[in-house]
């Protein structure tokens, strides 16, 4: 589904990634792992093509990705979540969620009809946010939900769009215990039915959720596996698990 | 009725009924006053759609008023006075330009952006200048009003009610527009570009298009300025100009129907009041405009309709 091979992005004397080998599964849950600044979010970023690394080649269903820019590989099928909440904040939930499903109904070069009474794209927009648990905050403005409905906004907004593969960058990021839990009972269901790469601080989320974990630390991956030989890896308990 | 159809129409009946009204008090002058702030609403609504719903800050919009007006002055001096036919090169004209000035200029954003459109519009500013045969800094006579036929643009309320039609038209036009799945893209762009793109829309199109929409609507606000006042100088396209079209769509409520509309008749009329004072009005005006920008932060629109969304 995603292979990456050898790579690099550097920011000067940094090397954020360095040398970073990964294929991710058809089906699966791949977690990474990693302590504050391994270069996690630099990863991903040059996954959903935010970034361009400095070398090495990023395939997607087999297609090199590499050079493609991020509204190109979100129409192909690669969504991403981002750690510090990015959302339409002056747009209800709704709207949030149907430009969502709008950036993958063709191209919107539409300029009379109203697109809010668009049933095409609100249906499946209003049948995601029951999804998520939002469906009565429909007609909120994103600025006024709650932190923790944001970030499942955040993730409505990554499935509208149909992808193959999603990324998500710490979804539980600031959420309360409570929030947290539901955030991953929902996961747990949406991963039946799509790939993913999940950047999470939370090990208990990690470990509950993921088929397969790497770890990063300083820019390398330094283990990936299944999570019992994860958490078994004396690499992975000295650099993080230990300390954490 | 809905708040917002009850302003429209108290506007239209007010606007309808203006000409026959100071008719009866004879001070047609306001007739002339009134046309002039429709057609520069009209420049201010194209504005909207790129600064207002689109977050481009082009300080350079008075450049369509001035090709419109141009191409009109232009045909007409060479003897082309078919209005239909001239209106239609002042838009395909400034659509054009737009077109070129855009393609560089959305590449670029915030400050740079800003600097370029008004680099781009002083440089049409000091072509204008330098055209001898038309005028040059001193500008030119519009030979013969542009001919459309059923209308008399001689007519002092012909015209007016040409542009009465026309502003409301324009206002309705980029209503649809920005309520539109287009209007979508371009307003979700300027709200969070980097989660446009994580959606997979890139703005870069959707903008442009805006910008060349903006541009074309500008070129018939300037075809109508070059009918209003007869003469052509390249004034029209000074950043002074640029400023004032800019300073509507603020006053009036940034990303709103009506506020340019209401920046324009609020600007204009309050411009023209301070006028019959003194000469020095400017002094005045400037402070105000600050204040009202600082106490009015959506603008007259938003003063009037607090739940317009």
């Amino acid at each position: 589904m995603l292979e990456v091979r050898q790579l690099v992005k550097s920011f000067g004397a940094l090397r954020a990634t360095d040398g970073i080998d990964l294929a991710v599964r058809e089906g699966e849950t791949h977690a990474i792992i990693g302590p504050n600044g391994a270069g996690k979010t630099t990863f991903i970023s040059q996954l959903a093509g935010n970034l361009r690394p400095d070398a090495g080649r990023i395939f997607f269903g087999g297609e090199d990705v590499t050079a493609l820019s991020a509204p190109k590989r979100a129409r192909k099928g690669l969504a991403r979540s981002f750690q510090i909440t990015s959302i339409y904040a002056e747009f209800t939930a709704l709207d949030n969620v149907a430009l969502a499903v709008q950036a993958h109904a063709g191209h919107s070069f539409r300029f009379w009809q109203p697109a809010r009474r668009e049933a095409a794209l609100r249906e499946p927009a209003r049948g995601i946010l029951d999804e998520v648990g939002l469906g009565g905050r429909a007609t909120v403005h994103a600025a006024n939900l709650s932190h923790g409905e944001q970030r499942q906004l955040e993730v409505a907004m990554a499935l509208a769009t149909r992808p193959r593969l999603l990324l998500l960058d710490e979804p539980m990021a600031g959420m309360g215990p409570e929030e947290s839990q539901r955030m991953i009972e929902f996961l747990g269901r949406l991963k039946a039915r799509h790939t993913m790469i999940l950047v999470e601080h939370d090990m208990d989320a990690v470990f509950r959720l993921a088929d397969r974990i790497s770890v990063l630390v300083y820019g390398r991956l330094i283990a990936t596996g299944e999570p019992e030989s994860i958490r078994a890896h004396p690499e992975v308990r000295a650099a993080y698990l230990g300390t954490d | 009725m809905k708040r917002s159809a009850i302003f429209w129409v108290v506007v239209i009946v007010i606007l309808a009924a203006l000409p026959p009204a100071v008719s009866a008090i004879h001070q047609p002058f306001y007739i002339d006053l009134v046309r002039r702030i429709m057609i520069l609403a009209i420049a201010a609504a194209s504005l909207n759609l790129i600064l207002g719903y689109g977050g481009l800050v082009s300080f350079g919009h008075a450049a369509y008023l001035g090709i419109g007006a141009y191409s009109v002055g232009i045909l007409a001096f060479y003897g082309i006075t078919n209005g239909y036919l001239q209106w239609l090169v002042a838009i395909g004209a400034s659509a054009l330009v737009a077109l070129a000035i855009g393609a560089v200029s959305i590449r670029t954003s915030g400050i740079y952006f800003i600097m370029i459109t008004l680099a781009f519009t002083q440089m049409l500013y000091y072509l204008g200048i330098s055209l001898e045969l038309f005028g040059g800094d001193d500008g030119m006579r519009l030979k013969a009003r542009s001919q459309l036929g059923f209308v008399d643009l001689g007519d002092a309320v012909q015209f007016y009610y040409v542009c009465l039609a026309l502003m409301l038209a324009v206002l309705y036009l980029v209503h649809r527009i920005v309520e539109s799945r287009f209007g979508m893209v371009l307003r979700a762009a300027k709200s969070n570009e980097s989660r446009s793109r994580a959606i997979g829309f890139s703005p870069y199109p959707y903008r442009l298009v805006a910008f060349v929409i903006a541009g074309a609507i500008g070129g018939l606000a300037g075809a109508l300025y070059a009918n209003h006042t007869n003469y052509i100088t390249p004034g029209l396209m000074s950043w002074v100009q640029s400023g004032d079209l800019m300073f509507m769509v603020i006053l009036g409520g940034i990303a709103s129907t009506a506020g340019p509309m209401l920046g324009a008749f609020a600007l204009l009329l309050f411009e023209e009041l301070l006028k019959g004072y003194t000469e020095y009005w400017p002094v005045i005006l400037g402070p105000l405009l600050v204040l009202s920008v600082i106490f009015f932060k959506r603008g007259l629109a938003g003063v009037l309709a607090r739940s317009d969304a």
